[in-house]
């Protein structure tokens, strides 16, 4: 069903979403936000990497194999990550993500 | 226009619109379901490419289970009805700036890079070939990672129970 | 013959150190003074027998006393040629000193028992007694110059801690300083010659240095620079460093003030050892002065032979005792240089070395008793100065006899000790050099005049009121005194024309009386004098001070040498070459460091900002950095 899309337009898609979630990074507070943010950058390198096994190597599976290995890491990411924004958000009463500065310097 | 390329630019439309919706709102419940329509999309686009294994990976474990996850932590930590100051112009600036020229410049590189396809006829990928190669050990086989990423899960499982209990 | 014991001259000081440093304020005063003491007195024990054994049991080989080396080890190792070994050396002088030095010091350390009673630190005082032992004995048996070098450093540290004993008084303070800087300024030369006559000779040891064969010097006899031999000018620089220690001209200046120590110290460091060091290293090394720099051996004839005039001129105008002392103790040791300076080497030649040593030996009994004497007068009287004393015969009837002895002694009256000396250095002086021979003629009689000065004014003079009745000091410190004094009356009988000699070979010595009753002529005339002005309260000193004026104002501020010092030192050294190189140091080299610094911690200051702690911000950096790299690599540089 690829027929008549363009391999490249897929890839500007997915670099948008990466850029997306770069740029929530940087511009929200909020820790879970940023959690979030996290999750549309990883989506967009499994897009990638399902496009190029599609296109490029349809012979093989490795890029799905690795977009599932992806998956498997977010989940594992987003369980700790959810974890310790409760600690934090026991400890300060708040994940503003600007409280938790106490490592500096 | 060919039905299915249409699908793929209102799934590319989807996509785009309810990332930056997902940055942008200013209600954490509200941005967690534009995320989620964005992995659900993405779903979409991988049915499209006719991954169906992938695809149902990504409703179960991301639109399901992960998004669950982050809803429910909201609902632990957030008022719903709490809405988000506005970011600082300095902020927004800086992030605006990587956000774009980042983007522009990838765009550039993926316009003028020349792709090229593997002449190999393609293999049929169904959940036989998908499971005798994760579980495989020879050639192609992904044993060993996926155990991997089993441990990783467990010990990321233990360790989010003892960071989020409650202390002593 | 077994030599090994002698270690224990060594050991059983540095142990009485370190035991009174370390545990002596655990115990009652008394102890660390007893065991300093009683390890004293096996000290003296134990140097007698070593002479003894020495002279008389081992005795000559071939006809001339050998240099025994009795113990040596390598102290510090750097290559297969350059060894720098610790060891203990006899020989004729080195023995001798060993008596001295044990002598002096068991008297001085019983002495101080009475005289430091009750004194705050007196195990402190100890301590530092025994460390000057230690260091006054290693440095006569050194067995190598370096060696002699560190003992060297050691004994003016010793000096330096003892002359500053009380620390709280600001004299005593500036008069250790000034003891320790001007010493330490001569021992540069010292060291310089040191490393002078070494790199030539390629040995630092004395045996070698001091032996028949000269072909060590060959190398270096050759060289010389502005005129003078290499080895002229390495004797010239070791001889600063014995004139800097024995307080020759110019460097006699810290002598006087020295005597701010406690006055057993001054007895036996200002007066009876350390002093003489300077004419110790000179005999030690003689036969190199003697053989590769005559002009040397020279000029340390007049620089004694001034030193001692001098000395004596001013030693009639001062009104402290114990500076009247000091002054007393520069000019005997300017005799003995001056004997060092005049002496041959070979058979009666060396009749000067051998004058000088005895002179120093007998120096050190006579010497050690005045210092002493008047170490028991101020503990009587409280004071230091001459016109608060005076007809203490009465009440002071031991330390009166006894200070009349030491006084008798050291004007050369006939049959006591200094005569016989004295006598052999003004026949040395007569066969060299008539100038100079002269000169002690003179000192001679100056020497009696103000010795008797000093003896009437304390012991006769005017019947001062005292605050309290001054009293006869206690058995511990009269009993040293009359030690003292039988050694100043006998030690002229020892026949060091036999013992110790130059070559090492004894001759036949005789009392030339055709010089010898002249000077003892002089000396009477200098007695008369002074009993004619001071036995009784006269004007007639002060008559002749008015007058002298002038002279005797320059004489009374001792020719303005202090002064003199520290217009150099402070008016042109200071603030020509000390405060440019003080600027130098604070503003450049300083500001260098100091830059470096502050540029380190400024930088730090503005970077530790970007460790903000702030997580979005470095996600920023990272992306931010990435995509610049990206521009950079992938598409600026193709």
């Amino acid at each position: 069903m690829i027929e008549g899309i363009p391999m490249t337009h897929v890839l500007i898609v997915s670099a948008f979403m990466f850029f997306a979630g770069i740029c929530g990074f940087i511009i929200r507070r909020n820790m879970i936000t940023i959690l979030m943010s996290i999750e549309l950058i990883l989506n967009a390198v499994n897009i990638n990497l399902v496009v190029f096994n599609k296109y490029l190597y349809p012979d093989q599976l490795q890029g799905q194999f690795f977009a599932l290995f992806v998956v498997g890491i977010a989940a594992a990411e987003a369980s700790v990550a959810i974890a310790l924004i409760i600690n934090i958000y026991r400890r300060l009463n708040s994940i503003n993500v600007e409280q938790v500065n106490e490592m500096k310097y | 226009m060919a039905l299915n390329v249409l699908m793929f630019y209102i799934l590319s439309a989807v996509i785009v619109i309810f990332s930056v919706l997902t940055i942008t709102s200013r209600r954490i419940l509200r941005a967690a379901f534009y995320l989620l329509c964005v992995l659900v999309a993405t779903a979409g686009f991988y049915f499209m490419v006719d991954y169906q294994f992938m695809a149902g990976v990504q409703l179960v474990l991301y639109a399901g289970g992960i998004v669950v996850l982050i809803i429910f932590s909201i609902l632990l930590t957030s008022h719903i009805s709490h809405k988000f100051a506005k970011p600082e112009a300095m902020r927004l600036v800086m992030g605006l700036i990587v956000g774009v020229s980042g983007f522009a410049l990838s765009t550039i590189a993926i316009l003028q890079f020349a792709f090229k396809e593997t002449e190999n006829a393609a293999i049929k990928v169904d959940m036989q070939a998908i499971g005798t190669q994760l579980l495989g050990t020879g050639k192609n086989g992904y044993a060993l990672p996926f155990e991997v990423i089993s441990v990783l899960l467990l010990a990321a499982m233990i360790g989010a129970i003892v960071v989020a209990k409650k202390g002593k | 013959m077994n030599y090994s014991y002698t270690i224990l001259i060594l050991l059983i000081p540095i142990a009485a150190f370190l035991f009174n440093g370390l545990l002596g304020m655990k115990f009652k005063p008394i102890v660390s003074g007893l065991v300093g003491t009683i390890g004293l007195g096996i000290v003296f024990l134990l140097s007698w027998y070593t002479a003894w054994q020495y002279f008389f049991v081992g005795g000559m080989v071939d006809g001339e006393f050998p240099k025994i080396i009795a113990m040596s080890m390598d102290w510090l190792q750097f290559t297969d040629k350059l060894t720098i070994r610790m060891g203990i050396m006899l020989d004729p002088i080195s023995v001798m000193m060993l008596v001295v030095v044990s002598s002096v010091s068991f008297m001085v350390h019983i002495y101080s028992l009475g005289y430091m009673k009750g004194e705050k630190g007196f195990e402190r005082f100890y301590s530092f007694l025994s460390l000057f032992s230690f260091s006054m004995l290693g440095l006569v048996v050194a067995t190598n110059i370096f060696q002699m070098y560190v003992f060297w450093e050691l004994v003016g540290i010793s000096s330096f801690l003892l002359i500053g004993f009380y620390y709280q008084k600001p004299s005593a303070v500036a008069a250790s300083k000034k003891a320790f800087i001007v010493t330490r300024f001569a021992d540069l030369g010292f060291l310089i010659g040191i490393l002078l006559l070494s790199f030539f000779t390629q040995t630092f040891d004395f045996t070698t240095l001091t032996g028949a064969d000269h072909s060590i010097f060959e190398s270096g006899a050759a060289k010389s620079f502005m005129g003078m031999s290499v080895f002229t000018w390495a004797c010239l620089l070791i001889f600063m460093g014995g004139a800097g220690k024995s307080a020759m001209f110019p460097f006699h200046i810290w002598l006087p003030d020295a005597m701010e120590g406690p006055t057993p110290v001054s007895a036996l460091i200002h007066a009876a050892t350390m002093v003489v060091a300077g004419v110790f290293l000179v005999a030690r090394m003689f036969p190199v002065f003697f053989f590769q720099a005559p002009d040397a051996l020279e000029v340390i004839a007049y620089v004694g032979g001034f030193t001692s005039l001098f000395a004596a001129i001013i030693a009639c105008t001062q009104y402290d005792i114990k500076r009247v002392l000091a002054f007393s103790t520069l000019s005997q040791i300017g005799y003995m240089i001056l004997a060092l300076g005049v002496s041959g080497y070979e058979g009666h030649e060396g009749v000067g070395y051998m004058a000088s040593m005895f002179h120093l030996f007998t120096h050190a009994f006579f010497k050690a008793l005045l210092f002493l004497g008047a170490g028991a007068i101020i503990h009587a009287v409280h004071s230091n100065v001459m016109q608060d004393m005076g007809g203490l015969r009465k009440y002071m009837p031991i330390t009166h006899i006894t200070f009349l002895i030491a006084c008798l002694t050291i004007s050369g009256v006939p049959f006591l000790s200094a005569f016989f000396s004295k006598d052999e250095i003004l026949v040395a002086a007569f066969h060299h050099n008539k100038l100079l021979f002269a000169v002690e003629y003179l000192v001679a009689g100056i020497t009696a005049f103000y010795m008797f000065r000093l003896y009437f004014s304390i012991f006769w003079g005017k019947d001062t009121q005292y605050h309290h009745t001054p009293h006869e000091a206690p058995k511990v410190m009269t009993i040293p005194l009359m030690i003292l004094a039988i050694g100043s009356i006998f030690a002229g009988y020892v026949p060091f024309a036999k013992l110790i000699t130059a070559d090492g070979r004894p001759f036949e010595s005789h009392i030339d009386f055709a010089i010898a009753i002249p000077s003892v002529l002089i000396g009477l005339v200098g007695i008369g004098l002074a009993m004619l002005m001071y036995r009784k309260e006269t004007h007639i000193p002060e008559r002749i001070s008015i007058a002298l004026g002038g002279f005797y104002k320059t004489v009374y501020n001792k020719f303005y040498i202090d002064e003199i010092y520290l217009f150099i030192t402070k008016k042109i050294i200071f603030n020509y070459i000390s405060r440019p190189v003080a600027w130098f140091d604070r503003h450049i080299v300083d500001g260098t460091m100091n830059g470096i610094g502050w540029i380190t911690l400024t930088s730090a200051k503005k970077i530790k900002g970007l460790q903000s702690g702030y997580l979005p911000q470095y996600g920023m950096v990272f992306a931010l950095a990435a995509v610049v790299f990206v521009l950079i690599f992938a598409f600026l540089v193709r």
